[in-house]
């Protein structure tokens, strides 16, 4: 305490322009702060040159994938439990909201929080027997939730409106602003995911946070240091699964319907994929693999058919299969580390090269 | 419930049964020797029955862009099916564990999800969404046991499931190259300093598992229709049959596991609601888990104790 005021007192008098310099100091000092306040400029300003509404509404996705992202990568990279059945807690959040909306006429900011607050009891009561089991079991067992959870979807019609889908009963309101556009979901979509990240990066660089790399380095010697590892998966388990309620809910009243071909398996195991190829383990790397697969997903989609004349959906799959494929080859750790280990291994090359 | 009734749902139950501990097989024997995961499992049934298909009768390829007609015999189709599928999985192995740059389970595991995918969409491509069936291997009327009845369609599935899980066992425990694979389940290291050639034997189980995923993929063909997604499913449900009875590590408790699951299936459907088959299924999983959480013979704990 008595040493930082000395040398702030000192500096001041050396430097009369220390103010700013300090404050970028500072920012270098937490480059998450920095990276933080760089990304919400650039949200805030994009939509100004964006124009349509294609292209927020492709943004909104990637909005809502990254909150799903963020609470998987906390669960597989920080806590190391595989979890395939993700899309269950995007979807309890999105039929959550829908069926209170419907029921209860509660209002609709009312049932995004009802909505969570039931997901993480669910998880909390689901989590205690599966978070017992390891690896391989805890993976199938969530693709069974998710299966399962497909199937009540599915066959209650009277609850979820079956295969037809569940159409919600309101427009999302805040006292009178009614959220009706693309734009105007976009603004509320990367506010929690702001709020979400900003969480997440505060969770990962607390004690909290260093116990979970703990888990994941070593599960028996983290016991040993007197980590409750049992009770901190559990924890992890229901964040992420609030984080999912709350894009599935924000999803629902964005789209106004939901249906169970949006909480596929196959959307589980998407969700997996973009936690692998930002790279397991980083808050930062799960917003970038949300938008690299929704980008490369889009991409695919619309400048496939003028690379390759007559090409459809069918050469979409493959494509993105392939993409995947290569990606994991060559960048194991994703794209983020794996970029920047080979643009060191270039520049090394380059540096040897000018020696000689 | 009539006897001849209980007596129908259970040759249903283990005809899907054997097929799913087929697939399940494959599972373990990739397990074991090479510790992935290969969620492509079923896209190689899936292969295996439509180039069946498309080598022993008149298909229409490419979105009806051209029709093969080659119409071979239906032993030489099986044969040559099965053959190009193990190449697949030959192929499957360079990309899965000797391409990447690194040794990390999940990334490849991740691959074989991104492999299960690109053959999904090859087949896509290549035969549409339209659903393809194999004639019966052998002409006839069904077989009458009291009033149940059972197709030899049925008969062939079960025995020829059987036959292959029985030279299987025979390859394992009685050939030179059966013990290799064997010893490189049980520890790679101890295996490699006994001169077994590791990586071959890694190649060698991925083929096999192609090889026995195929042939599961034929025999059902003539029962169900095979379309580019089926494949999918059915490496869901061996996956399951996997791991809930042997733990991904028993070959018995796969073939067990899969004829239980089928069986389960089939009552489920019959006795409470076809809606709900498959989560009936997966419930009994989930249950089983948690009661005993490495499968019910254990053997995954002892190896995972040991540090295999």
């Amino acid at each position: 305490m008595e040493r930082t005021t000395i040398s702030t007192s000192r500096d001041t008098a050396s430097n009369p322009t220390l103010v700013p310099a300090r404050q970028i100091k500072m920012l270098a000092r937490h480059p998450n702060l920095l990276a933080f306040g760089v990304l919400a400029i650039i949200l805030a300003l994009l939509p100004f040159v964006l124009g349509n509404n294609y292209q927020i509404s492709v943004l909104n996705f990637i909005g809502l994938n990254t909150i799903l992202t963020v609470g998987l990568a906390l669960l597989m990279g920080y806590a190391g439990q595989v979890s395939l059945g993700q899309a269950v807690f995007y979807g309890l959040g999105g039929y959550g909201a829908g069926i209170l909306a419907q029921r209860t006429g509660l209002p609709p900011f009312a049932t995004i929080v009802g909505a969570a607050i039931i997901t993480g009891l669910i998880a909390l009561l689901l989590g205690i027997p599966l978070l017992r089991l390891r690896g391989h079991y805890l993976a199938v067992a969530t693709l069974g939730l998710n299966v399962i959870f497909l199937l009540i979807a599915t066959n209650e019609t009277d609850l979820t409106g079956g295969p037809n889908g569940l159409v919600m009963p309101t427009d999302l309101m805040l006292g009178n602003f009614v959220f009706d556009t693309d734009l105007e979901f976009y603004f509320l979509i990367w506010l929690v995911t702001l709020a979400i990240l900003a969480l997440s990066l505060n969770i990962v660089n607390s004690r909290i946070g260093r116990a979970f790399r703990a888990i994941h380095s070593s599960e028996i010697a983290a016991e040993t240091l007197g980590v409750n590892t049992a009770r901190l998966k559990l924890q992890v388990l229901v964040l992420s699964a609030v984080y999912a309620s709350i894009a599935g809910s924000l999803y629902a009243y964005w789209i106004g319907i939901v249906s169970p071909s949006d909480f596929s398996i196959t959307f589980s195991i998407e969700l997996v994929v973009m936690v692998a190829i930002g790279g397991l383990a980083s808050v930062w790397g799960a917003i970038f693999g949300a938008a690299a697969v929704t980008l490369l997903i889009e991409l695919l989609r619309n400048f496939l058919p003028q690379l390759l004349r007559g090409a459809s959906g069918e050469q979409q799959i493959v494509a993105f299969g392939v993409i995947l494929v290569v990606i994991m080859v060559l960048m194991p750790e994703g794209l983020t580390t794996g970029t920047l280990k080979y643009i060191r291994k270039w520049r090394e090359k380059n540096q040897v090269n000018s020696q000689q | 419930m009539s006897p001849d009734q209980l007596f129908q749902l259970l040759i249903a139950g283990l005809t899907i049964g054997s097929i799913y501990a087929l697939i399940a097989l494959g599972f373990v024997v990739i397990h074991n020797v090479t510790g992935v995961i290969n969620l492509a499992q079923g896209e190689f049934a899936m292969l295996g029955a439509l180039i069946a298909i498309t080598l022993t009768s008149e298909t229409p390829l490419f979105h009806r862009a051209f029709t093969v007609n080659w119409n071979l015999p239906l032993f030489i189709g099986i044969v040559l099916a099965t053959l190009l599928v193990m190449g697949v999985g030959a192929l499957v192995y360079w990309i899965v564990v000797r391409a990447p740059r690194t040794d990390s389970v999940i990334i490849q595991i991740i691959i074989t999800i991104g492999i299960a995918i690109t053959l999904r969409g090859i087949a896509l491509i290549t035969w549409g969404t339209d659903p393809f069936r194999l004639p019966e291997f052998s002409a006839g009327p069904p077989i009458q046991i009291g009033s149940a009845v059972l197709t030899r369609q049925d008969l062939w599935v079960i025995g020829s499931a059987f036959a292959l899980m029985a030279l299987l066992y025979l390859f394992f425990q009685h050939t030179f190259i059966g013990t290799s694979l064997r010893a490189c389940a049980v520890n790679r290291t101890a295996a490699r300093l006994m001169g077994i050639n590791v990586s071959y034997m890694m190649l060698l189980a991925f083929v096999l598992s192609a090889g026995i995923g195929a042939l599961a993929g034929i025999v059902i063909a003539p029962k169900t229709f095979m379309g580019y997604d089926t494949g999918t499913y059915l490496g869901l449900k061996g996956f399951v049959a996997a791991i809930v009875i042997g733990g991904l590590s028993d070959e018995r408790g796969a073939i067990v596991g899969g004829l239980l699951l089928g069986v389960l299936e089939i009552f489920a459907a019959a006795l409470i609601s076809s809606g709900y088959k498959d989560a009936i299924a997966f419930l009994v999983l989930i249950a089983v888990l948690f009661v005993q959480t490495t499968g019910i013979l254990r053997r995954g704990a002892k190896r995972e104790a040991a540090g295999v």
